[in-house]
């Protein structure tokens, strides 16, 4: 169970190998059939507009508490090996990765659930805000798209 | 002492990162943002933590605690 917040540009999938090689391979080998990853990019574009840049903020220590806690919620409810947090704060361009969540199970049932529910409760829970920056000025995001 | 904390766009429109308060002055959430806030009316979507966890305007809070106020989130 690991949360990492990254204040420089990610690549999800090396995230994801690393993980694997590093964590699960040493203690899961052969155990975990599947894993599950949601992975959020930044657009370029939101509610009709532009967006040339985005500052993400984030308030440290809640948000690790946070991130904390909801991996905690989805091993108590779910058969899981582990679960893996990934997310970007700063300045960050269009394309840039924000998010990783993944989990990993001896199934894909429950690993797909659990990451359903670690980026629903992420988005909802953990104390990150949006700024955009637009062709002309900038703005706060108010809320969060549904699912 | 209590920590007071602002983020995001609460932070820009009070125009200061946070304040700090005696213990005396509030003993609640609620009270807090009524001595920091300068009359300003406490928006319906605000959100409220003490000590880096989701409290409510009646949660009681004493010396040496943090108290965050902020917009609804929107990571991920």
């Amino acid at each position: 169970m690991k949360i990492k917040i990254m204040e420089s540009p990610f690549n999800p999938w090396d995230e994801m190998q690393r993980y694997e090689k590093e964590v699960l391979d040493p203690l899961y080998a052969g155990q975990y059939g599947a894993a599950t990853v949601f992975s959020g990019t930044m657009r370029d574009f939101n509610e009709g507009d532009g967006v040339t840049g985005m500052l993400l903020e984030h308030y440290p220590g809640m948000t690790d508490q946070y991130l904390g806690k909801i991996s905690q919620e989805a091993a108590e409810q779910w058969d899981l090996l582990d679960t893996l947090i990934v997310h970007r704060v700063g300045l960050m361009m269009p394309n840039d990765p924000i998010v990783l969540v993944a989990a990993w199970s001896a199934h894909r049932g429950v690993a797909f659930e659990a990451a359903r529910y670690l980026i629903e409760e992420l988005k909802s829970r953990a104390p990150f805000w949006k700024k955009e920056q637009l062709l002309e000025g900038e703005r706060w995001v108010a809320n969060n798209t549904p699912a | 002492m209590i920590q007071v904390r602002f983020f995001a766009s609460l932070r820009e429109e009070m125009g200061r990162e946070g304040a700090e308060l005696e213990a005396v002055e509030a003993s609640t959430i609620g009270e807090v943002w009524e001595k920091v806030a300068a009359g300003k009316e406490r928006p319906a979507n605000l959100l409220m933590a003490k000590n880096m966890d989701y409290s409510g305007p009646d949660t009681p809070v004493c010396d040496g605690d943090e108290v965050a106020f902020f917009p609804p989130v929107t990571g991920g």
